[in-house]
């Protein structure tokens, strides 16, 4: 007879999910599952709009990276068109793109997580959030809420609004950037800096005393992807795609992202609506790999910007040259935080970033584009075919977090082994497997939970999978 | 007299309105020191709390659970707000109306696939055959379009609603 706790929403994530644990039964843990509930079928209702229209309607997959998913559209839509952006349309569409992987990693790090970090994983959980950090720790608080406010007001500066801008657009960006919004935005980067910079000093004091927990805590080997640019720095708009296994050794050194389908498969398990990449050539279920923060700096030479890069150093001193563990995807997301202010800097600094001419024009001159770029959680590809009119005829969209879809239920029955027993059952274990969804910041936006159940449910069921019993806490 | 009790739920949308509320930014913890944030993503309550004061919910009804959950939420909440566009209309949920719920499935689990093909059935919850908005299945007692609504009408919305006013919402627009 075997058990499973159900785990249903987790929370301080972005999207709606629930684990199950299943016990055998002596209450040792035999597997588990982190399940997707959402499923909206942009692959779908994509099918007969307007390809100029893609920018707009892929924004709306997730509220948290709308730009990400404007930027990989409006790239996929250059590749249509058969036109590069504009160079300074290119430019400034890294300057929004960076402003919210700063937003994004910002509200990951201190908005969702560092409530585990600052009160430990056995805390109170009704203080374990950022209202609670902000009573006990407001400098930390206000330091997390300051880095988020700055990317979501480029983003706005830019964009127009903060949320789904529509100055994205194919073959560059809408609107020319005005001097004063540059100016300002500059004015603005040193103290965020200042504030990312008390952040990674604050974590690395910190981290000493999660150093045995990190061990254990979704830390395997796998393969790593991500862009890289022509020296093989961290590049999060454009590149090549660069794997390298567990040790470090190149799967492939310099891949054109277009040719994403020779090397990345997509398998469904019937228990998630999130399905599964993998690394085509090593097969499912042993393509395993991972991307986002901790997967770029693994795969990347250096960040390419100076501060990030004395921190990614001595972050490489600590953990070693291939971080595998996941809990360092905090740690990586600080060191990301960082680098992406001081390249909106000195993006803003280039020759050209006022240039008026910030969009190529051109019709439909392919049946088929394929756009990618690094999001907040990882690479993102966004695949349509058109027809002669520009209408599209068929979209494949695989988003960053699905990347790591292999990776999260690995770390959370890694973890489960390591703290949940079935013989005394404690809210903190099942903190602690939610904490290492939390890692991998998963963007999931969401959908559905049953509610008025308790955070602990038990169910009882027999081999035949018939629920005998159900116990609540 | 206890302190006023706030939640925020999504349904199927993308999380943006959520994140207008996070772009409160530091009159997110204003708002909170008036009042205490009983559910939402943001913190770990796991159970929809009886005796809610305020509930933003985002997101159109799209699957069976979103449906039970909405129910709960309507008996346990005094003023429900259909937050954002796709409370509000279903807006891009809806999209997949016309289509039908197995071709929406189909593309994504069956034909955009390489291994494994098939529409995942276990544990997660069956889609609704159309995806509606919240106030075809519950009463609403507030509704804020926009995709996403401002930080600054949340932001009225709430402490109006905190001040036992009606809410003067009236700059709200769908779409922008």
């Amino acid at each position: 007879m075997t058990r499973t706790i159900v785990i249903d929403p987790v929370t301080r994530i972005e999207g709606h999910s629930k684990i199950t644990i299943q016990l055998d039964d002596r209450g040792e843990v035999v597997d588990a599952h982190f399940h997707v509930t959402q499923f909206r079928g942009f692959e779908r209702i994509t099918q007969g709009r307007p390809v100029h229209e893609m920018p707009a309607i892929t924004a709306r997959t997730c509220g948290i990276c709308p730009v990400s998913h404007m930027v990989a559209a409006a790239k996929a839509v250059d590749d249509i068109m058969a036109v590069e952006a504009a160079p300074t349309g290119a430019d400034l569409r890294r300057v929004i793109n960076l402003a919210q992987v700063v937003q994004s990693h910002a509200l990951s790090f201190f908005h969702l997580s560092s409530p585990d970090l600052l009160f430990g994983f056995d805390a109170d959980p009704a203080r374990r959030n950022i209202i609670g950090v902000a009573r006990e720790n407001p400098g930390l608080a206000r330091d997390g809420i300051a880095i988020r406010k700055l990317g979501q007001q480029i983003i706005e500066w830019l964009g127009g609004k903060r949320i789904h801008p529509p100055w994205i657009v194919p073959g560059g960006v809408a609107e020319p950037l005005a001097e004063e919004t540059r100016d300002r935005i500059l004015a603005a980067i040193p103290e965020a800096i200042a504030a990312a910079q008390r952040a990674i000093a604050w974590y690395k004091s910190d981290l000493v005393r999660w150093e045995e927990e990190a061990a254990t805590f979704g830390n395997f080997r796998t393969a790593y992807m991500g862009l890289v640019d022509r020296e093989g720095l961290v590049d999060l708009y454009d590149g090549w795609l660069r794997v390298i296994d567990a040790d470090g050794k190149p799967l492939e050194e310099r891949v054109d992202p277009r040719r994403y389908a020779e090397f990345i498969g997509e398998a469904v398990e019937p228990w998630t609506y999130l399905k599964t990449p993998y690394w085509k050539p090593m097969g499912y279920p042993d393509g395993i790999y991972r991307v986002g923060p901790l997967a770029r700096l693994n795969v990347a030479e250096r960040a390419g910007t100076p501060l990030a890069d004395e921190e990614l150093e001595k972050f490489r001193w600590r953990i070693g040259r291939v971080a595998g563990s996941s809990f360092h995807y905090h740690y990586a997301r600080l060191i990301e935080i960082l680098h992406g202010l001081e390249r909106i800097d000195q993006l803003l600094r280039g020759p050209d970033i006022l240039s008026k001419h910030v969009r190529s024009r051109a019709e439909v001159n392919r049946h088929e584009g394929i756009g990618v770029s690094e999001a907040p959680r990882g690479t993102l590809f966004h695949h349509y075919r058109v027809d002669d009119h520009g209408i599209v005829e068929w979209a494949n969209l695989i988003i960053a977090t699905g990347n790591n879809n292999m990776a999260m239920n690995r770390a959370v029955l890694q973890v489960a082994r390591q703290h949940v027993r079935g013989d005394r059952l404690e809210e903190p274990m099942l903190n602690r497997v939610e904490a290492v969804i939390r890692c991998y910041d998963p963007c999931l936006s969401c959908s559905t939970h049953a509610l008025g159940q308790m955070a602990l449910q038990l169910e009882l069921r027999a081999p035949d999978g018939t629920t005998l019993d159900t116990l609540t806490r | 007299m206890s302190r006023p009790r706030i939640a925020t739920v999504w349904l199927d949308g993308c999380s943006g309105c959520h994140m207008s509320f996070i772009d409160l930014d530091e009159r997110l913890l204003e708002v909170f020191e008036r009042a205490d944030l009983v559910y939402s993503p943001l913190v770990d309550h796991k159970e929809y709390p009886e005796d809610v004061d305020v509930c933003l919910v985002e997101g159109a009804v799209s699957s069976e659970e979103d449906l039970h959950k909405l129910k709960v939420i309507r008996e346990r909440t005094k003023v429900l707000v259909a937050f954002g566009d796709c409370a509000v209309t279903s807006n891009v949920p809806g999209m997949r109306n016309p289509i039908g719920v197995r071709p929406l499935l189909e593309r994504a689990y069956v034909e955009n696939v390489t291994i494994n093909p098939g529409v995942p059935t276990e544990i997660v919850p069956a889609l609704l055959p159309t995806s509606v908005p919240v106030h075809t299945v519950v009463r609403v007692d507030v509704f804020l379009p926009g995709c996403p609504p401002s930080a600054d009408l949340i932001f009225t919305l709430l402490t109006d609603l905190l001040d036992g006013r009606v809410p003067d919402v009236a700059g709200a627009r769908f779409g922008r």
